[in-house]
């Protein structure tokens, strides 16, 4: 197993550099046959097309980002840690209330088949409404661009913890049931001793896809409301045409949802159980 | 009736259905003095489960009461504790903590140091006070199913149900776990119902041995008794001059007599007969002539 690790790490080292020396031997500017004028250098060169920074560049604005990430030059200059720090916070706002509401109702429809029933529609034909198309009702209803993109997050990571909460308590296995009846538990201590371990990998399995979509749909949402966070960082680089930036921070989107998703699966491993 | 410590009148259980109601038992009359250790066999499909599932109060009966101890009995209650084939522990916990789930639901007001004393004990009863830490996907089936014994006989409940507790285990696991239930049963003179598919496992282990027809319509025909003497073990069991008297009879009762009896309640008038088949060589024989003669 050690060295299939060992060979696996290497394979990705290459495959890294290879991808990071295509994309830098693509995107040279030409070396100019004679000096540049005052103009061309103003330009970034002599070629008079515009092109994608080269990953030595992007490193370089990278290291030079990241070595201040929490300064604050004004609305418009904001460093990528405090960017990055008001999306999770909208992002946790959002998915913290989600989870609050979505348990509980999906223990109520899991154990209850009439609940079930009854409220299936009603999340079949919510569920599928892209979380963005609430924006504008929220705008209006909330007033508060802030509120806003919470309450989008809290539309778009509720459907999956509901449904597999529902599905984990509406599965446990009926001899667990059993036990909890014959040892006379009463209904709370059977939610709690029984049917929560019992359904709680399934549940965090769906608190875990809640997070990937939240952390996706952030950056849209602050795309349309703007002023802070780091989909609001992206869009206001592109406008200022500093593509290393918008380069550095799509990596940055990565890497704080990788965390968020190994978080949530230490979580989930924690609950787990062999059956 | 009413002389035994449970007593069980009547019972009946009916699947209602649109064309024809499925009786899958009716008229079970069973008797069950303290501390007797009692089987039941029978083919699959004539309701011994559904008996011992009402009995432990999983199943309401569609006819017929259980008594225990002069009380009415229905529900499901921690007096009636129930081993399952499947073990049926709860995955996420120890071997210990499934142990003491049963105490602390028995005993709520006992403190933790009390609760695992009294939960190690049974567990070192049957053999496995090296493995309390470990989780049922760590046990072995045999090792799952002394824990599922271990907590049915922590909280000591008047009535112990066991439903084809050794069916899921091979032969040499079950011989062990046999003589272990042997031992925790008469250190406890605990009250047992087992269900079991198994003769020389029911002669090995009960009092007496309820003899079930064929279903649908199944009902409980006879009472064997099996005199004899305690302790018993795996080894001497086979020399003792009742033992294939016993076997023999109730090998015949599941060959061919099962069959015979099904669905004639009318006749018999769901009556239990007691049978002693160590006394009587060729027991029954003019009864059973009779019952031809009536079939």
């Amino acid at each position: 197993m050690a060295s299939l690790n060992m060979k696996a790490t290497l394979l990705s080292l290459l495959l890294l550099l290879v991808g990071l020396g295509i994309w830098e031997a693509m995107n040279q500017a030409p070396a100019a046959s004679t000096g540049l004028s005052e103009y061309e250098r103003m330009m970034g060169g002599a070629d008079q097309e515009a092109r994608v920074p080269p990953p030595s560049q992007v490193f370089s604005h990278a290291w030079d980002e990241l070595s201040d990430p929490f300064y604050d030059a004004g609305p418009n200059d904001k460093g990528i840690g405090i960017q990055l720090a008001y999306s999770l916070y909208r992002v946790l706002t959002g998915y913290l209330a989600a989870a609050l509401i979505a348990i509980p109702l999906g223990f109520v429809i899991g154990m209850s088949p009439l609940m079930h029933k009854a409220l299936n529609p009603f999340i079949q034909v919510l569920r599928p409404i892209s979380p963005l198309a609430w924006m504008p009702l929220a705008l209006f209803i909330i007033r508060d661009s802030e509120g806003s993109a919470i309450f989008v997050i809290f539309i778009c990571s509720i459907w999956p913890m509901l449904i597999n909460t529902a599905f984990g308590v509406a599965n446990v296995r009926t001899d667990w049931i059993k036990v909890a009846r014959t040892h006379e538990l009463s209904p709370l201590k059977t939610a709690f001793l029984v049917i929560l371990p019992a359904a709680a990998p399934t549940i965090l399995t769906g608190m875990r896809i809640s997070i990937g979509i939240a952390w996706l749909v952030i950056v849209a949402a602050e795309m349309l409301v703007g002023g802070t966070g780091i989909g609001y960082y992206v869009w206001n680089e592109w406008n200022n045409l500093d593509l290393n930036s918008v380069i550095f921070s799509i990596l940055m989107i990565g890497l704080v949802g990788m965390l968020l998703d190994m978080t949530l699966a230490a979580v989930t491993k924690l609950v787990q159980y062999e059956d | 009736m009413s002389r035994h410590f449970v007593s069980i009148e009547g019972l009946s259980k009916v699947y209602p259905s649109k064309e024809q109601d499925l009786v899958v038992f009716e008229g079970a009359n069973i008797g069950i003095d303290k501390g007797e250790f009692v089987c039941i066999i029978g083919h699959s499909g004539c309701g011994k489960s559904t008996i011992l599932n009402v009995m432990a109060g999983l199943e309401t009966p569609t006819t017929g009461t259980m008594i225990m101890d002069n009380k009415e009995a229905s529900g499901p209650s921690l007096d009636r504790g129930v081993v399952f084939q499947n073990y049926s522990l709860l995955p996420w916990l120890t071997a210990l903590q499934n142990v003491s789930f049963g105490v602390k639901a028995r005993w709520p007001t006992w403190n933790k140091a009390k609760v695992e004393a009294h939960s190690s004990h049974f567990l070192e009863m049957v053999g496995l006070s090296g493995a309390l830490h470990r989780k049922p996907s760590e046990l072995s089936g045999g090792m799952c199913q002394r824990v599922s014994i271990a907590r049915a006989f922590a909280t000591s409940p008047k009535l112990l149900l066991l439903d084809e507790p050794f069916g899921a285990l091979d032969a040499l696991t079950r011989g062990v776990i046999q003589d272990e239930l042997l031992k925790i049963w008469s250190e406890t003179q605990q009250t047992v119902f087992m269900i079991t598919h198994d003769v020389d496992e029911a002669i090995l282990l009960a009092d007496r041995v309820l003899l079930m027809t064929n279903g649908p319509h199944a009902r409980v025909a006879e009472s064997v008794k099996i005199n004899i003497a305690r302790p018993r073990n795996r080894a001497n069991i086979i020399e003792d001059p009742a033992y294939y008297k016993i076997r023999n009879y109730l090998v015949n009762f599941l060959v061919k007599r099962s069959g015979q009896l099904s669905g004639s309640a009318g006749q018999v008038g769901g009556a239990t007969q007691e049978v002693d088949p160590s006394v009587e060589i060729n027991p029954k024989s003019e009864q059973s002539a009779a019952l031809k003669a009536a079939i």
